[in-house]
């Protein structure tokens, strides 16, 4: 067997590092929002079949950035990881943190086990249960397995730092869903030479006064009137 | 089954949406399981009786809320009507602890599905779901721990409600009228078999679900009345175009009372 070339640790991870961002640069962009009723989850997704966001357990939700069969496959696997601990435990057993956990590891092991690295970005997020003390949760974790717990907004994909310095002038506090999704789509437009509307996002939020089941979408004609173009 | 390439595992591994098989092959402990001995067996609590009604425009199911166990009352509380997802529903009798357990499953599997999917599974995808999973417990039907479910809903692409009826193979039967199970079941029928009317509206359903259960409860010993000194009543539900909703417990509390009233002035059904 001929004895492969020599490559440093150090060069091996910086080439690996380099193609996943690229890969994720190529792919267009998701923000996240903390309103006064929820969080909100907006991706620029021209295909309303093939979806970036997705609903997980009761009170969190996913979102992915980056190729699709790798990010799809890992929402599955969050499924699978949340159902599986509501059904041993029980359903406020399941937490955005294990996850989110799960998922860093998980990243982290590819990273630096498989010759290709995944190239996703994913996001976890957890509405508050309204008991006291609790409070929104959302994770940004990278294609490395990096995990950042984030507040009040996050941005992930393409041009995510520009969308990110946006929202940190632009953010308020306990905004309502129409503003919430007003400022999330100026935040996207930001990246673009051309208006995004309702045929070019999918949106979904974790909406606290749900019972149970707090995800839900928003399409067609709510969406068009929290854009403010209902016909 | 290694020589086939591994892309292809990726069309034969159907499990991706079903909850139940993820479980089987990552977590078989977590699947219900149970070796017991046959004197015991007498002594699990048993679900005694569950209905479905069906009427314009959807289904009514109730049942009763005792648990017997030989000759005791395990419990007069116990829930045997589950909500499956927005459009279903399940009732529950046979031995109380595997069947809560299926219930609890088949609710996780729906909604795994779901969410995997996107999309909901049509009502006949979800009714034979359900006698897989009653075929799955068949090993401790035998020993004595059948579980023998009804399963109603609202079919939301032909816009009816309907109901099925499974025997402890797993065989799933479609029933157009009404259906019951569990150990009242015989006597429920019956009674339904006389009330029931084509074309019924809810609060029409309603009232012959609960004369049926009050029925059952008269003549079975395992299936509990409505009970006014502690105020334990039927759990009643109904499943139509807008969803599985729950019918107010005061409702169902005052019907009992009505019609409880008029077998004690007329002897009619005494």
């Amino acid at each position: 067997m001929p004895l492969p070339y020599y490559v440093s640790p150090e060069q091996m991870m910086k080439d690996k590092a380099e193609y996943a961002r690229k890969g994720i640069a190529r792919g267009r962009s998701i923000v996240t929002l903390e309103y006064g009723d929820g969080i909100l989850l907006l991706a620029e997704n021209p295909s309303s079949l093939l979806h970036k966001i997705s609903e997980v357990y009761d009170r969190i939700a996913f979102a992915g950035v980056g190729k699709y069969n790798e990010f799809e496959n890992l929402r599955i696997a969050g499924i699978r990881h949340a159902d599986v601990k509501g059904y041993s435990y029980s359903r406020g057993d399941v937490t955005a943190r294990a996850l989110a956990n799960a998922y860093s590891q998980a990243l982290g092991n590819i990273f630096t086990q498989d010759i290709k690295p995944f190239e996703v970005e994913v996001l976890v997020a957890e509405v508050a249960d309204g008991n006291h003390g609790s409070r929104n949760e959302i994770y940004h974790i990278l294609y490395d397995g990096t995990i950042e717990d984030e507040r009040n907004y996050a941005a992930m994909g393409g041009q995510a730092d520009e969308i990110r310095r946006f929202l940190k002038e632009h953010y308020k506090e306990g905004m309502s869903l129409t503003d919430a999704v007003q400022l999330g789509v100026r935040s996207l437009n930001v990246t673009q030479n051309k208006t995004l509307t309702g045929k070019d996002l999918e949106v979904g939020v974790l909406d606290r006064t749900k019972t149970r089941r707090k995800f839900r979408r928003l399409a067609g004609e709510t969406l068009a009137q929290l854009l403010g173009t209902a016909s | 089954m290694n020589d086939q390439p591994r892309w292809l595992s990726v069309f034969n591994d159907l499990s991706t949406s079903s909850f139940v098989d993820v479980l089987r092959r990552e977590h078989p402990h977590l699947l219900p399981e149970a070796r017991l001995r046959p004197e015991d067996v007498a002594n699990v609590p048993h679900g005694t009786t569950v209905i479905a009604v069906g009427y314009r425009g959807g289904v009514i199911m109730a049942g009763d809320r005792q648990a017997t166990a030989g000759y005791q009352v395990a419990s007069r509380r116990i829930e045997k009507i589950f909500k499956a997802d927005d459009y279903s529903g399940v009732g529950i009798a046979g031995a109380a602890g595997p069947a809560v357990e299926m219930a609890k499953l088949f609710q996780t599997e729906l909604e795994h599905y779901e969410k995997v999917e996107g999309d909901n599974l049509s009502l006949e995808g979800k009714a034979n779901k359900l006698g897989q999973m009653i075929r799955m417990n068949l090993p401790m039907a035998m020993q004595g721990l059948a579980v023998v479910p009804i399963f109603a809903g609202f079919d939301v692409k032909a816009e009816v409600g309907r109901l099925f009826k499974y025997d402890v193979t797993g065989g799933k039967y479609e029933e157009t009228n009404f259906e019951a199970q569990g150990s009242g079941s015989k006597d429920a029928r019956d009674s339904l078999k006389k009330l029931w009317k084509k074309d019924m509206t809810r609060d029409e359903a309603l009232r012959v679900a609960i004369e049926a259960l009050i029925d059952a409860a008269d003549e079975d010993v395992g299936t509990g009345g409505p009970d006014f000194v502690r105020g334990i009543f039927p759990t009643v539900r109904s499943i139509d175009r807008l969803g599985f909703g729950e019918v107010a417990e005061a409702e169902v509390r005052k019907l009992c009372e009505q019609i409880l009233d008029e077998r004690a002035k007329t002897g009619n059904g005494a």
